[in-house]
């Protein structure tokens, strides 16, 4: 009977991997695991990824002590950090696993591309959570942060640009071949985007161009959000945003499972 | 699908702009220990990778246990060693084999009977980053023995290991062999092909030789493995020079 029991569960679960891109809950959960234990087994890398955020907020309050720049930017910042730092992390981890040959042995294993790439997503989302939750509560309670609109849609909009740029780094791994390339590619990706989200020039101040330009990338989304939220903004300010930052998140863990080949040169 | 294990007609395969692998014809047949000798260079590793459906090719058939090579079905009935270990060298021994015994449905018992077989029950909590590179590479076949797959395609399992491991892990694969599973393993130690049922020799990316050993020291006179493939080379230079110079 047992015998019985575990070929239907086999049959079940191999017509589900015929497709190779397919997903399985189980397979992306068991993905997910592994990624968090080999962070919980790096401290060092989680101290930094929580720990910088604070610190840069924290330089940021002091020099600015007595003025009202913490409130009018520091939701931004909480935005932007996080998200650098996860597109950094995961670019770097996925990349790891790409050039160590453990990617190639799993892709010769019955787990669906996607189970991949959202079990990594999944891990550092976890990871982004907590990181948005100390960095928020650090600039509130720490450094006085004052935000005029929801403090509870602060941090949801800071675990969506953190878990953003998971994706994006998810993405953005495949054009790397080295870490010196992948380190890159924070720059690349991100830095354009941040010269034309709004921040350096309003952005019906800009060239017709970049102003379109800013239009399709999704930092404009994920930073106006966070100046809406600033200048006290609601749930209808920003649910718009919200919404692009979510497709953003999912088109590039598209792209990632797209980009992940089981056979290579 | 007959009771060959791997059959390969034709293959091509072309990696940065060279030709690896040219019109590779080879049988192996199934419930033996197949060894892939040959020089670093000689295509083991590519033509393993075509078998696995790692590699993209350029041309040529790969059917493997009656399938195309790569089809999904195959996945869960292959075992692949890569030369380089494998293994998540943040993880803990027993954390490498729980992921995979995950995606393949193998319990806690399975785990288990997978260390004992490469003898690392002792080291099962130890993280990858404290062991040998012995060790390392144990680790990563046990992970290939998890889902007790038809066929085990081996890429060099036992550099860096002592003669005492060596031995037991030919022991392992025979075993294996007798309980039905083929095995091709591959390796540029040339005192390892008396181990095999069967040997490949392959140079410049074809195949130089597809015999039994005492075959091939019958053919070419040789007193051991190596001297056969030295011979063979020496004939294979020769066959080449004429032809140039009918050319």
């Amino acid at each position: 009977m047992n015998a019985a029991h575990s070929v239907a569960t086999d049959l079940r679960t191999t017509t589900r991997q015929e497709r190779g891109r397919g997903m399985t809950a189980a397979l992306t959960a068991a993905t997910a695991r592994r990624v968090l234990t080999q962070l919980r087994h790096d401290k060092r890398t989680i101290a930094l990824v929580i720990l910088l955020p604070c610190v840069l907020i924290g330089l940021i309050a002091w020099m600015f002590d007595g003025t009202p720049v913490l409130d009018q930017f520091g939701p931004l910042l909480v935005g932007l950090f996080p998200m650098m730092v996860m597109f950094l992390v995961t670019s770097v981890a996925t990349l790891r696993e790409r050039i160590s040959g453990t990617l190639e042995r799993l892709m010769t294993l019955p787990i669906g591309r996607g189970d991949v790439v959202v079990g990594y997503a999944l891990a550092f989302a976890v990871l982004a959570t907590v990181q948005a939750l100390v960095i928020v509560g650090f600039a509130v309670w720490v450094c006085g942060m004052d935000v005029a609109g929801p403090i509870g849609l602060v941090v949801l909009v800071a675990v969506l640009d953190a878990v953003l740029g998971c994706a994006l780094g998810l993405g953005a791994s495949a054009l790397a071949r080295t870490e010196f390339q992948a380190v890159q590619l924070m720059p690349l990706v991100l830095f354009p985007q941040l010269i034309t989200c709004g921040i350096l020039m309003p952005r019906d101040e800009m060239p017709t161009v970049l102003e379109w330009l800013s239009r399709v990338l999704p930092l404009t989304y994920a930073l106006d959000a966070m100046q809406q939220l600033a200048a006290g903004g609601a749930w209808a300010d920003v649910r718009g945003d919200v919404g692009v930052i979510a497709a953003f998140i999912v088109g590039a863990l598209l792209v990632g499972s797209a980009t992940l080949r089981r056979r290579t040169p | 699908m007959g009771n060959s294990a791997i059959e390969v007609a034709g293959l091509r395969v072309v990696r940065g702009g060279t030709r690896v692998v040219e019109s590779l014809d080879l049988t192996v047949p199934a419930g033996q220990v197949v060894g892939l000798l040959g020089p670093s260079g000689s295509g083991k590793t590519t033509l393993m990778r075509a078998i696995v459906g790692a590699q993209i090719v350029d041309g040529g058939t790969v059917t493997v246990l009656g399938l195309p090579a790569g089809s999904a079905p195959l996945r869960r009935r292959i075992g692949y060693v890569t030369q380089s270990p494998s293994v998540y060298g943040d993880l803990t021994v027993t954390e490498n084999l729980r992921y995979a015994a995950a995606i393949l449905g193998v319990d806690a018992d399975g785990i288990r009977r997978a260390l004992t077989e490469v003898d690392l029950v002792e080291h099962a909590d130890q993280s990858i980053g404290t062991l040998s590179g012995g060790e390392r590479s144990r680790v990563s076949l046990a992970i290939a023995l998890l889902g007790r797959p038809d066929l085990l395609v081996l890429d060099e399992p036992t550099v860096g290991l002592d003669p005492v491991l060596r031995r037991d892990l030919w022991n392992l694969f025979h075993r294996l062999a007798r309980s039905g599973v083929s095995l091709l393993v591959s390796s540029h130690v040339m005192d390892e092909a008396a181990r095999c049922d069967r040997l490949i020799l392959l140079r410049g990316g074809a195949v130089l030789s597809d015999s039994t050993l005492d075959e091939l020291l019958a053919r070419t006179g040789a007193p051991d493995a190596e001297g056969a493939f030295l011979a063979l080379v020496d004939e294979a230079v020769a066959r080449d020079a004429a032809k140039g110079a009918v050319a």
